[in-house]
């Protein structure tokens, strides 16, 4: 079995605070819950606005991305904190897709190529998303394209953000990592009706679609890109949890009947501060495995999948606990406890589901399954 | 970090002077308290130094590098955990002279004569009566779950000084001496077999008014010290991954693939990210502390702790299959001290039972959770202003 040789730094940083006050404020003022869900049933279901703020003006985009290729230089930290908040607002930004998975995709590339479209990414200017199903697991096999004279030809399901996309990185079946603009002859961008209409996903088709070449190495690149995705969906996933929690406490502070307050009961009291503890062990997980991606520790593919398995449980766990202790209310379409419900289900499969993880987990931990 | 660099330097010269290699272990303990390194946040003169708590696993660390004794800190855990503390800030100088050497050495073992049959969880409703006599009280009573009273030589105890007024209120807290007459300690057999805790009965037990802790009356509050450093032990070093009892199950796990099944599979790799993510919660509450942000995690690690105890365990007995028909052995003996992952894994399913009602039950650590640290309401209390003779029982 493989041991962390060191404990990871499981803390936030005053930096870090900085940075997690700095886009709650942001959030608070131009994200509100009421602004989400009228959002989601208009043809725009991405804040663009938001995500010029975000990206452009607080210069998120690129806190992956080392200063010498156009970004920020920091670190999976931080970017996992800016996923807590993006997470507690269930914010509709292409943040995961873009500035973390395909950015972490052509991270992993080098050329002149990868260095144009990574400080593009970086800016904010650019959106650039990876053209894999969103529940694929690190690891796991993904569609390829066929190539031919330089053009693409294949047909991708499930892929997060697709529609605001600029960009799409697309595996090759000749095992090279292609960029093709959204824009190109051949492509078209089919968005479907999504369960979590804050992350949408688009089915995409590419006939003869025009396509640069990246740089080889098409799997290593995904599989990287989708390992820093699931372990920093951990600390989304956080954000999911804590948001609905705080909720849930304050309203059953306020609700009446039986002439008490409703979480004065011990039934609610009890579900309630088990929520809590999920949401304290939850954070020392997604910390661990944003500490482990930074740093590069060579645990960090256990870190990530310890992450994911406890994650996908609390955070689905604590926003169906919310819709139940809310009452009706919580079943109403005006109520925002459904947006961290089917953000909290959606993340359940993003990037792996638990199972897919515990599959990984038990090779990494050398804890096997039975042999017949 | 001048105050690690002169810990550092006092704990050689203490090595120095007295080589553990060549030192009676006695003798090396005693000069130890004496050099203020026994806890280095108690004061001067009283076997520490007054310096912050944290900076104990200095010593602690050079001690370890240099292979001296320690004063056998699971045989003396109620003494130093709870007695220590709470004599340290209720005792009077004499107290806490008399008292706190002996007891770090590991002289005199302590006991706790808290829990009644009838005060559980409700532990304020204790009926244990003090009544006092000149300057001696008279002591009549029943305490269970006493570990270590067939060893001990003190108890703190509690008792009721007062039953006309409210149950907090009339609560008096003393040292009590295990050899009185009056003291009779009989072996608690549990479902384990063994008797790791005893019933004690108080008959006339006479104790001098020198050996309250606090004021008459004022017992409960005393009380709250000893119970608040319970669980305090934090610090030492860090939990490795697979360092408590999801260790054992792994390791059987790996040695045995014959007992291997999938449904057991999934539930073991769930027991695992789940022990992980406690141990992780550890390690984070500790950099906390260290870096003085001490949170409300605390609070939860019990609950994670007794859980995962009895669920890994119990996975561990099914694992076994034919040797989970199997029990070690029933004998009624009486252990100087606990060890939850210790004997084989029907002890330790049968053990971890208790470790969600010993020192709070997980119900009560619900109620302080969702009241102290979500701010929920309180239960509602018939009892707060009822004296307790009053109460229902």
């Amino acid at each position: 079995m493989s041991a962390p040789a060191t404990t990871p730094d499981l803390l936030y940083s005053q930096e870090e605070e900085d940075l997690r006050a700095a886009v709650r404020d942001l959030l608070a003022d131009r994200c509100d819950a009421a602004s989400v869900i009228a959002r989601t049933e208009s043809g725009e279901p991405h804040d663009r606005t938001l995500w010029k703020s975000l990206a452009e003006d607080m210069g998120l985009a690129g806190l992956l991305v080392p200063e010498e290729r156009g970004g920020q230089g920091a670190s999976h930290r931080e970017a996992a904190v800016v996923l807590e908040e993006l997470g507690r607002a269930v914010a509709p930004v292409p943040y995961l897709t873009s500035a973390v998975v395909a950015t972490e995709a052509l991270l992993a590339c080098s050329g002149e190529e990868a260095d144009r479209l990574l400080a593009a990414l970086a800016s904010g200017r650019t959106l650039g998303v990876l053209a894999v199903p969103l529940h694929t697991a690190p690891g796991a096999a993904v569609p390829t394209a066929r190539v031919e004279a330089g053009a693409l030809h294949g047909a991708f399901t499930g892929v997060a953000d697709a529609q605001v996309a600029d960009v799409l990185l697309v595996p090759g079946e000749d095992g090279a990592l292609y960029a093709v603009d959204t824009t190109a002859g051949g492509v078209t961008v089919d968005p479907r009706v999504s369960f979590d209409l804050t992350r949408p996903v688009a089915a995409v088709t590419l006939d003869g679609a025009a396509a640069r070449k990246v740089a080889g190495g098409a799997p290593e690149a995904v599989a990287r890109a989708l390992r820093a995705g699931a372990g920093l969906l951990a600390s989304e996933q956080l954000g999911v949890a804590e948001q609905v929690l705080t909720e849930t406490v304050g309203y059953l502070k306020e609700r009446k009947q039986f002439n008490r307050q409703v979480g004065g009961f011990q039934a609610i009291k009890h579900r309630l501060a088990r929520i809590w503890l999920d949401v304290v062990n939850l954070r020392a997980v997604a910390r661990a495995a944003a500490d482990a991606l930074a740093t590069g520790s060579e645990d960090a593919p256990t870190a990530v999948a310890v992450a994911q398995v406890f994650a996908s449980r609390v955070a689905v766990h604590a926003t169906e606990e919310a819709v139940q202790l809310h009452g009706g209310i919580g079943m109403t379409w005006e109520h925002p406890t459904h947006l961290h419900l089917k953000r909290a289900k959606v993340d359940s499969l993003a990037y792996g589901t638990a199972g897919r993880h515990k599959e990984r987990l038990a090779e990494l931990v050398d804890l096997r399954a039975p042999l017949a | 970090m001048t105050d690690a660099n002169d810990l550092r330097r006092r704990t050689r010269e203490l090595l120095a002077a007295h080589p553990p290699a060549t030192t009676d272990r006695k003798a090396f303990l005693e000069a130890r308290f004496d050099a203020g390194l026994a806890w280095v946040h108690f004061p001067e003169g009283l076997g520490g130094l007054g310096l912050p708590r944290t900076l104990q696993s200095v010593v602690e660390a050079e001690l370890a590098a240099a292979g001296a004794p320690d004063n056998d800190p699971r045989r003396i855990g109620i003494g130093l955990g709870m007695a220590a503390p709470t004599i340290l800030q209720y005792g009077t100088e004499e107290q806490k002279r008399r008292f706190l050497r002996p007891l770090w050495l590991g002289e005199e073992v302590w006991c706790q004569l808290f829990s009644e049959p009838g005060a559980g969880s409700d532990l304020a409703a204790l009926g244990t009566r003090a009544v006092k006599d000149g300057d001696t009280w008279v002591v009549n009573g029943q305490k269970v779950w006493t570990s270590s009273a067939h060893l001990a030589r003190w108890a703190i105890l509690i008792a009721r000084t007062d039953p006309d007024v409210p149950k907090h209120r009339g609560i008096t807290y003393f040292v009590c001496d295990m050899t009185d007459p009056g003291v009779e300690v009989r072996p608690l057999r549990q479902i384990t077999g063994e008797a790791e805790f005893n019933e004690v009965f108080l008959s006339d037990v006479r104790i001098p008014d020198a050996h309250r802790l606090g004021e008459v009356g004022d017992g409960w509050r005393v009380a709250q010290t000893t119970l608040n450093n319970e669980r305090v032990a934090i610090g030492g070093s860090p939990i490795p991954r697979e360092g408590g009892m999801i260790g054992k199950v792994a390791a059987t796990w790996r040695d045995r693939p014959d007992l291997r099944t999938h449904d057991l599979h999934q539930r073991l790799l769930d027991l695992w990210v789940e022990a992980e993510a406690a141990r992780l919660t550890g390690a984070r509450l500790r950099q906390q502390l260290v870096a003085g942000q001490p949170g409300p995690e605390g609070a939860g690690m019990k609950l994670s702790f007794a859980r995962l105890n009895q669920q890994i365990s119990g996975l561990e007995v099914e694992l076994l299959g034919e040797e989970g028909l199997l029990y070690e052995d029933w004998t009624m003996v009486r252990p100087e001290q606990v060890n939850f992952t210790g004997r084989d894994a029907g002890y330790r399913y049968l053990r971890s039972k208790g470790n969600s009602i010993e020192g709070g039950t997980s119900e009560v650590l619900l109620n302080i959770v969702a009241e102290r640290v979500l701010g929920l309401p309180a239960e509602p209390r018939t009892d707060k202003d009822v004296a307790w003779k009053d109460l229902a029982r």
